[in-house]
């Protein structure tokens, strides 16, 4: 082994010198596809669907924006938390405040039009408030996050789960505690903290603006746009999620979070920072909470409240992860559709949801402990190589066939057999 | 020469009980160290002082020339002190390449944003890191077994698996806990050989344990012998195998009444 690790990656970088422009598009294609489809759903799908589907569709993306941020700290790092809800419940209110007593200060939301934006059209005003209040509420989730993280170090299993619960219960008690919300006929005039003592209490954060409605490019009689595109932004942040999800399971970052919960003595002795990968873990987490909290706090039908986004909530987004199967991005994707959808397709016995999700996940815990996926994508199942991949093979040509960087595919093994010792494939000069 | 590992009067009590007293080492590099003695006398737990799993209540510890006392294992791994483990710890639910990559990643310079998006640098880190594991494996003879779960290995892959790991953090030092325990004679022959040339080629001294007393006496230059915690014995195999006291501390004395009568 005469390969110097230093030389090894001065000739990879060497060859891996593309121009800026190749660089960035290699970035950046999955967000523009994921983008893409987010606009579809937005201007193809969500119109045929009809309103109740269409707000279905919204439903199940928050809802795969919380698993998927869950799984990265339960799944991933393996460190088992119960207070999800804290965080989204955080992020959900610090945007409400922004868009609430933000857009009535800054005159996009005229005073008595209760409720009622008249900043809509797609990438407006609204648009532009509702977004920057979605990166604020994830960015005061992350640190919550990193606020409970830090001290919960020390802590795993059973101990740590009681202290996000914990969390998630503060949260929600100090809500409660909050005025009623002003009036935005007054709220001009308060400052920034009686906004923010002012958050609705037990009865909910009431007015907030619903730019995550399924019915966009609306007109009122005077011909002026209403209604906002929340197909798009809630898809939109959920293929951004979904991506930086599998970019960090794949990369070395997401293998030392892995194998943190693998074996945390191991990963020690190898050199991962355990400490420093919870952290991370738990703010990234946090702050996709955060954004899915501010999703929810503007999806059409919703009051915020704190009763709402209580222990039951929680326990909701831990279920998706577990029968997803914790660490499997598409696992957890596919659970949370799934999970979303049947209450909703079967409303009559919506009072047994919880004894069967309860049912559900005992024989899960017997039959396949590790959740449907496990630990795997849906392409690295075997049904899927077996029988989907010759399908899509025949129909498409293989276009599109994802392409597993975390598990090798077996022809590098068989490459590296056919090596000789220096290393290069044989019959090479 | 100056030692590349290097520990000086080490000791630590669990509550009264002296697990290691005045424990010293001097390992220079690429040499070949055993640690040998009977069970319980404290092998382990010297394994631990230096990686930093325990804290030594005395003594000083230093890898080439930097001192490792109170240093996270974390931060010990990553200065070069690499080990594996006696009651062997992979991450199993990861495949056997994942297992290395995850070693050989932590002195990866792209943080977490750089892998987020993906850049140039990274990808090409990623590349380095996929490429020098598959090598490693090749060296332990495992590269055809790399995309299955380390779990699913059979007993002496795992521990082939270990010592992969292990030399993914280049190491400057290498710690083996019982490299060869539970294998067959043949087994035991392959690992040896393997254990000599690992030094040579990645310029690594070893410093391990061991319970076969062949093995040791065979490739180790210099074998410090613990017994109850205490160095009873160090030097070349040859005269500590004459001592009497190692004698004593795996044979026992002779029974007062037999030596009478």
């Amino acid at each position: 082994m005469s390969r110097d690790p230093a030389r090894l990656l001065a000739a990879r970088v060497g060859s891996y010198r593309p121009n800026a422009i190749v660089s960035v598009l290699r970035s950046a294609y999955p967000v523009v596809i994921g983008l893409v489809i987010a606009l579809l759903l937005q201007a193809m799908i969500a119109p045929k669907l009809g309103p109740f589907y269409a707000k279905l569709l919204l439903d199940i993306g928050i809802a795969i924006v919380l698993a998927s941020s869950l799984n990265i700290v339960n799944g991933f790092a393996g460190q088992f938390s119960i207070g999800h809800a804290g965080f989204m419940m955080v992020g959900g209110y610090a945007a409400a405040l922004i868009t609430y007593y933000g857009s009535i200060k800054f005159g996009w939301l005229a005073p008595g039009a209760y409720g009622v934006d008249v900043h809509g059209g797609f990438l407006g005003s609204g648009d532009a408030l509702f977004l920057f209040s979605c990166v604020f509420g994830g960015v005061v989730a992350a640190v919550a996050g990193l606020v409970v993280g830090l001290p919960s170090l020390r802590l795993r299993g059973d101990y740590l789960a009681i202290v996000t619960l914990g969390f998630g219960e503060i949260v929600r008690v100090l809500v409660q505690q909050t005025s009623d919300v002003i009036d935005p006929a007054k709220a001009a005039g308060a400052s920034w903290l009686d906004a923010a003592k002012a958050l609705g209490g037990p009865l909910g954060f009431t007015g907030t603006p619903t730019y995550v409605s399924p019915t966009p490019w609306l007109e009122d009689a005077s011909g002026q746009q209403t209604g906002h595109a929340g197909i798009f932004f809630t898809f939109a942040i959920v293929s951004i999620l979904l991506i930086a999800c599998y970019r960090l399971k794949t990369s070395s970052h997401g293998r030392a979070l892995l194998a943190v919960r693998e074996n945390e003595i191991a990963a020690e002795a190898m050199g991962v920072n355990t400490s420093r990968a919870k952290v991370v873990a738990f703010v990234m987490a946090a702050f996709f909470a955060g954004v899915g909290g501010a999703l929810f706090a503007h999806e059409v039908g919703v009051t915020l409240n704190p009763k709402e986004l209580g222990f039951q909530k929680s326990i909701d987004i831990v279920i998706m992860v577990v029968l997803g199967g914790m660490g499997s991005i598409t696992g957890v994707v596919l659970a949370a559709a799934i999970l979303t959808l049947l209450p909703e397709l079967f409303r009559e016995f919506a009072e047994y949801r919880m004894p069967v999700y309860a049912l559900a996940l005992i024989i899960v815990m017997i039959v396949r402990p590790q959740g449907l996926f496990g630990i795997k994508e849906l392409w690295d199942l075997a049904f899927w190589r077996r029988y989907v991949v010759p399908l899509w093979r025949k129909v498409a040509g293989g276009w599109l066939i994802p392409r597993s960087r975390q598990h090798p595919p077996a022809a590098i093994a068989k490459d590296l057999s056919s090596r000789d010792d220096d290393g290069a494939p044989k019959g090479a000069p | 020469m100056t030692p590349v590992l290097e520990a000086k009067g080490l000791s630590l009590a669990f509550g009264g009980l002296k697990a290691v007293d005045d424990f010293s080492l001097s390992v220079p590099p690429r040499a070949l160290h055993g640690l040998i003695g009977p069970n319980g006398a404290g092998k382990t737990t010297v394994f631990n002082l230096l990686t930093g799993v325990y804290q030594a209540d005395k003594g000083d510890i230093f890898l080439a020339g930097q001192r490792l006392n109170g240093k996270k294992p974390s931060a010990i791994a990553q200065a070069g002190l690499a080990r594996t483990f006696q009651n062997i710890r992979l991450f199993g639910e990861l495949s056997v390449l994942d297992n290395v990559r995850t070693a050989a990643g932590v002195r990866a310079k792209s943080g977490l944003w750089r892998s987020l998006l993906r850049t140039p640098l990274y990808l090409a880190e990623e590349d380095a890191i996929v490429e020098r594991s598959l090598d490693l494996l090749d060296v332990l003879g495992i590269a055809h077994r790399a995309g299955e779960q380390a779990k699913s290995l059979p007993y002496g892959d795992q521990r082939r698996l270990e010592i992969a790991r292990a030399l993914a953090t280049e190491p400057k030092v290498l710690l083996l806990d019982e490299p060869v325990a539970g294998m067959n004679t043949q087994e035991k022959h392959a690992m040896r050989s393997l254990i000599e040339s690992l030094r040579s080629r990645f310029d690594v001294a070893i410093f391990l344990i061991e319970h076969d007393m062949g093995l040791v006496m065979d490739i180790c230059e210099h074998i410090t012998v613990l017994d109850h915690g205490v160095t009873i014995a160090a030097g070349v195999a040859d005269k500590v195998q004459q001592d009497p006291k190692v004698i004593e501390a795996y044979l026992g004395v002779p029974d007062e009444d037999e030596a009478a009568s």
